[in-house]
């Protein structure tokens, strides 16, 4: 275990040395005038130059790398250009990461607790009005694209319950719909996910044997069959908590919320470029680290997985 | 003590592949494609779908051909030369006309031609790489070790993320979301069929297949191949809904087709900035539910059809 652990954790520190070489590497590949500011048509050469010199451009790439590295063992994500000119990353970022979190982690729980229950009733309904209503809402979740129903969630949930159309954090009727929007899909995924391993379960053999042992049904369900669905559950609970906290660029963006979703989206549309390296950078580790911490979580649950057998996921 | 060394080494020699003896063994008159299509014509939801899907994208082929029908780029003028802004839907304009007049039936289908075209290359692409970085994966046992660190390596970062820092660096356009959305889709692909196959490799038909001396080929073409290609078409089939998505999402982002092309992904966005005034909201209804349509009809055709070439639903 403690082995696995081990292996499991530098795998993904390889991953992440990757990840960030390539995302610096590709940065580079960006024409220079992202870093003149607002007024680069006003400079001359040699200002430019001097722009360039500042930000250390001009050096050969992998001069660039290793100055990179040292900067974020310090902490230094870089300095925004044009977003909010000459303010260190993390300065802007700091504020942002509470309600991105608050919202990832709340929608989690309610598409956790909501959609478990919903797929359990499903599985126990099959084939009945329940299942097919609930069918029906997953293939649409699944199919449409969020991008698409989430603006009529926005639309007509403003609209026929007069709620708030943006997010303002003084204002609990305006957290709602981004917290609906941003639950939607997980409920269907849970939901979908439960359901499928209900009815599988309900066929095994061990169900039947505790039945004829005499077994109540709702002991059966509660030290048995939920206690199975506890390993994939844990596996994939981490990595989709963060990649909710992380994810939701787009809903933060829709509602306005100050999270840091809204802002990749604000500073893809001005071109900032140190801002985008850095968002792209922590959204990607943050999908590392849920990963890892997924499987470390199913490995210490589930006594049966020695995964130091080089078992891939 | 009795040694055996004396029993003749041809007895271990394995027998001539022999295609007459090999077929009385076999099911009699089983086909596979005719049992797919077959438990697949039972679906009639499905059915439905499958006629549905065919009619539209035969209409989104052939619109333009049809008498009356003004190009999707055209901007309308009146008799007195205004442009004919913010039609709502009529005769003259059946689902209206846009901010700067142009008809937007003629963009809807252009749009929805645009964007299926996307789907459908990122699909086929996503298919081809996916089934041979998969096969290989799970066949060569010399390639497992690598493949999967590159795999580890790829699926770790979010598909977002990818996809947002290819159109950020290459210039937005057609080509540049084909290759962001290949570049992430074939994941999923590569790993369902590598693990398929690892599943299936060393059952024991496949043993028995290859002790009786059935040739590379064949077995995966009648054991393997079969097992897979519900997996295919599946993830095929989903990837075109996917695709509409992702480029609707980098619409929005400012990262997507220029305005001028039209595309589901366009028409979305030019619907949403104006969707606070009611009255203009058929902008953003209509194309919404063709794309509506679209992908939930491929999700239900690519679930159905997966249900049906499943051999394991054919008996």
């Amino acid at each position: 275990m403690f082995i696995y652990s081990l292996k499991r954790l530098a795998q993904s520190l390889v991953t992440l040395v990757i990840v960030v070489t390539v995302v610096f590497l590709l940065m580079r590949l960006l024409p220079v005038e992202g870093y003149f500011g607002e007024r680069f048509d006003k400079l001359d050469d040699s200002q430019k130059e001097a722009i360039l010199d500042k930000y250390g451009l001009l050096d050969p790439w992998y001069v660039q790398l290793f100055n990179f590295y040292a900067d974020l063992s310090r902490g230094d994500l870089g300095t925004s250009i044009i977003y909010r000119a000459n303010v260190p990353v993390s300065k802007i970022i700091k504020p942002r990461i509470p309600y991105s979190v608050n919202f990832g982690i709340s929608a989690t729980v309610i598409s956790l607790i909501l959609g478990l229950g919903i797929g359990k009733k499903m599985a126990t309904h099959k084939g009945r009005a329940w299942d097919r209503v609930w069918t029906g809402y997953i293939i649409l979740v699944s199919a449409v694209p969020s991008t698409v129903y989430l603006l009529f969630v926005q639309l007509y949930g403003s609209d026929l319950l007069h709620l708030p159309m943006l997010f303002d954090k003084y204002r609990i009727g305006s957290w709602i719909l981004p917290l609906v929007s941003l639950s939607l899909g997980g409920i269907a995924f849970n939901a979908m996910w439960m359901r499928r391993y209900m009815v599988d379960e309900l066929n095994r053999d061990y169900l039947k044997l505790g039945q004829a042992k005499g077994l109540p049904y709702k002991k059966i369900m509660r030290k048995h069959v939920m206690r199975n669905a506890y390993v994939p559950l844990a596996q994939y609970l981490p990595a989709t908590l963060l990649s909710t906290v992380a994810g939701s660029i787009y809903i933060e963006s829709i509602y306005s919320i100050p999270g840091m979703g809204g802002l990749l989206v604000d500073v893809i549309g001005r071109q900032d470029n140190p801002m985008v390296q850095a968002l792209v950078l922590i959204f990607s580790s943050v999908g590392i680290v849920g990963l890892f911490l997924g499987d470390i979580l199913m490995a210490l649950i589930d006594p049966r997985i020695k995964l130091n057998k080089g078992e891939t996921r | 003590m009795k040694t055996y060394d004396d029993i003749p080494a041809e007895l271990f020699v394995p027998s001539p592949m022999d295609r007459g003896e090999a077929e009385k063994t076999g099911y009699s008159n089983y086909s596979y494609w005719r049992s797919t299509i077959r438990i697949f014509l039972q679906n009639r939801a499905a059915l439905f779908l499958l006629f549905l899907l065919g009619i539209l994208v035969l209409f989104t082929v052939v619109q333009p051909l049809f008498p009356g029908q003004r190009p999707a780029t055209q901007v309308n003028f009146d008799a007195k030369g205004f442009p004919l802004r913010n039609i709502q839907p009529g005769k003259e304009y059946w689902f209206g006309t846009n901010a700067i007049g142009q008809d937007l039936w003629s963009r809807i289908w252009h749009g929805t031609r645009t964007s299926l075209l996307i789907g459908l290359l990122v699909g086929i692409v996503e298919m081809g790489i996916g089934i041979v970085y998969g096969a290989l994966w799970g066949y060569v046992r010399r390639l497992e070790r690598p493949l999967t660190e590159v795999f580890n390596v790829l699926h770790n970062i979010p598909n977002t993320i990818i996809l947002i820092l290819m159109a950020y660096i290459l210039r937005p356009g057609f080509s540049t979301m084909v290759t962001a959305m290949c570049l992430t889709g074939w994941h999923g692909m590569a790993r369902f069929i590598r693990n398929q196959i690892v599943i299936i490799r060393d059952r024991e038909y496949n043993l028995a297949s290859r002790c009786l001396g059935t040739g590379t080929g064949r077995i995966i073409y009648k054991n393997l191949l079969p097992y897979l290609v519900s997996v295919v078409m599946l993830q095929t089939a989903l990837s075109i809904p996917s695709t509409i998505g992702w480029e609707v999402f980098l619409t929005y982002l400012g990262l997507g087709l220029p305005i001028d092309v039209p595309s589901l992904g366009n028409l979305v966005n030019e619907g949403r900035s104006i969707m606070m005034s009611p009255e203009l909201r058929y902008q953003l209804i209509f194309p919404t539910i063709v794309l509506s349509v679209i992908t939930v009809s491929f999700y239900i055709l690519g679930n159905a059809f997966a249900d049906a070439s499943d051999p394991r639903n054919h008996l």
